[in-house]
């Protein structure tokens, strides 16, 4: 058997509140050892208080030719954010 | 540098899509891997990143040689660390090159078959402690004035991995200068050792950095496309006038009997390193070429049976809930 280790993407935690965050890659036989080796690369300074770790096979990614159909229709709705809206000094805070 | 001389990849791609990249990468915009690439960048990016993730690991084996022989408990423990460290940013690198559409083994398999490099500083031996404190000090030194700038870079994954590695590198250099000055401070016979290893590392330390490019077509073509992001000749006097006042502090002599600071262009001027030398060590003559490229061998072929073993318990976990049902 030839076949080389599948490869897994890392998300960490960095601190108790915060999400997970993916950190990069590795490749390991199963996600026991997956997890294992992420800590040994990603975690060796305090990086983290939790891992995750995912199969990259797993992973579904949106295509870079998608770019304008996907998010260009929210540029122009500058409604959704609250700045647009006027609201008078005697207000105040809103 | 630790990816030197990296030739750069012809390209033959449609001139509006070349043009509309460009602007893409002048524009200071990431490129990712799915990205639309032309074959050229692909390509030297693949040799530059998968040169850079070879000498992260064959580096470990200068320095792995004085593991077991550390002065202290101490200095053993952080060598480990570092020694580790050098593994992961080897990782890191490997990543970043299999996002280009390479395999880690490919990798692995293009530098035991000796079609791909690693840097040239790397086939040097450590000889005594003091080498370790020089290898620390003037190689990972030499390394950074690389790799700080190339977190710029245009590349995501590299840039990426660049920013992870620059982070741990510091701790690098700095334990290396602080084996120097433990060194120099010391005993007569420590100060001689501390620097009979500045005269032997200092210029293979330069030769890091490659020969002059000033004229190269490839390098012009790397820097267009912010693959590299200074010259080697800049780099290696930024090295040198960052260097030379640390090696005065240490008390040390840099073996360079041309060494000036030159007013006029505010750094020092000094001497070229042999490149007939170099040349020959990249060819594979260098006093550790041999040894290192047979021990990457023997833990290759050594491991087989791990890497197997490990997949083949993993297929027949995966199988036995299937198999109770």
């Amino acid at each position: 058997m030839s076949a080389e280790w599948p490869l897994w993407e890392i998300f960490i935690r960095g601190q108790h509140g915060l999400n997970h965050r993916h950190v990069g890659s590795l490749h390991a036989p199963d996600a026991e050892m997956a997890m294992r080796h992420a800590r040994d690369v990603y975690t060796r300074r305090n990086e983290g208080v939790s891992i995750w770790v995912v199969p990259s096979v797993a992973i579904t990614a949106s295509s870079p030719s998608d770019k304008g159909p996907m998010f260009e229709p929210s540029q122009d709705k500058v409604y959704r954010h609250p700045s647009f809206f006027d609201i008078p000094d005697e207000i105040g805070h809103m | 540098m630790y990816a030197q001389m990296v030739t750069s990849e012809a390209t033959q791609d449609d001139p509006e899509k070349l043009a509309a990249f460009q602007a893409r990468i002048d524009a200071g915009e990431k490129i990712e891997p799915k990205d639309w690439m032309p074959e050229g960048y692909r390509k030297t990016l693949i040799r530059q990143i998968g040169q850079h993730a070879h000498s992260e690991i064959v580096g470990q084996l200068p320095e792995g040689n004085w593991i077991t022989r550390a002065p202290t408990l101490e200095r053993k423990a952080i060598l480990l660390a570092k020694v580790q460290d050098e593994a992961g940013h080897g990782l890191y690198l490997y990543c970043a090159a299999e996002t280009l559409g390479v395999s880690r083994d490919e990798l692995t398999e293009a530098l035991l078959a000796g079609k791909m490099k690693y840097s040239s500083i790397f086939n040097y031996p450590t000889l005594t402690w003091a080498d370790i404190g020089a290898v620390g000090w003037l190689v990972d030194g030499a390394a950074i004035m690389n790799q700080v700038p190339l977190q710029r870079t245009s590349f995501g994954p590299y840039s990426r991995a660049m920013i992870r590695i620059c982070k741990e590198e510091s701790f690098h250099q700095r334990q290396g200068f602080d084996i120097m000055r433990k060194m120099a401070t010391g005993t007569e016979a420590q100060r001689r050792m501390a620097q009979d290893a500045l005269n032997r590392f200092w210029y293979p330390s330069l030769m890091m950095f490659g020969p002059s490019d000033k004229d190269s077509v490839h390098s012009a073509q790397s820097m267009r496309w912010k693959i590299k992001m200074n010259t080697n000749d800049e780099l290696r006097q930024k090295f040198v006038d960052q260097t030379v006042p640390q090696a005065e502090y240490l008390g040390l002599t840099v073996p360079d009997p041309d060494l000036r600071w030159n007013a006029e262009k505010g750094g020092y001027d000094f001497s070229e390193p042999d490149w007939t030398e170099f040349f020959e060590v990249l060819k594979g003559n260098g006093p550790c070429n041999a040894e290192r490229l047979a021990a990457r061998q023997k833990a290759w072929d050594d491991g087989a049976w791990v890497r197997e073993g490990l997949m083949a318990h993993a297929a027949k976990r995966a199988a036995a809930p299937l198999a109770a049902e």
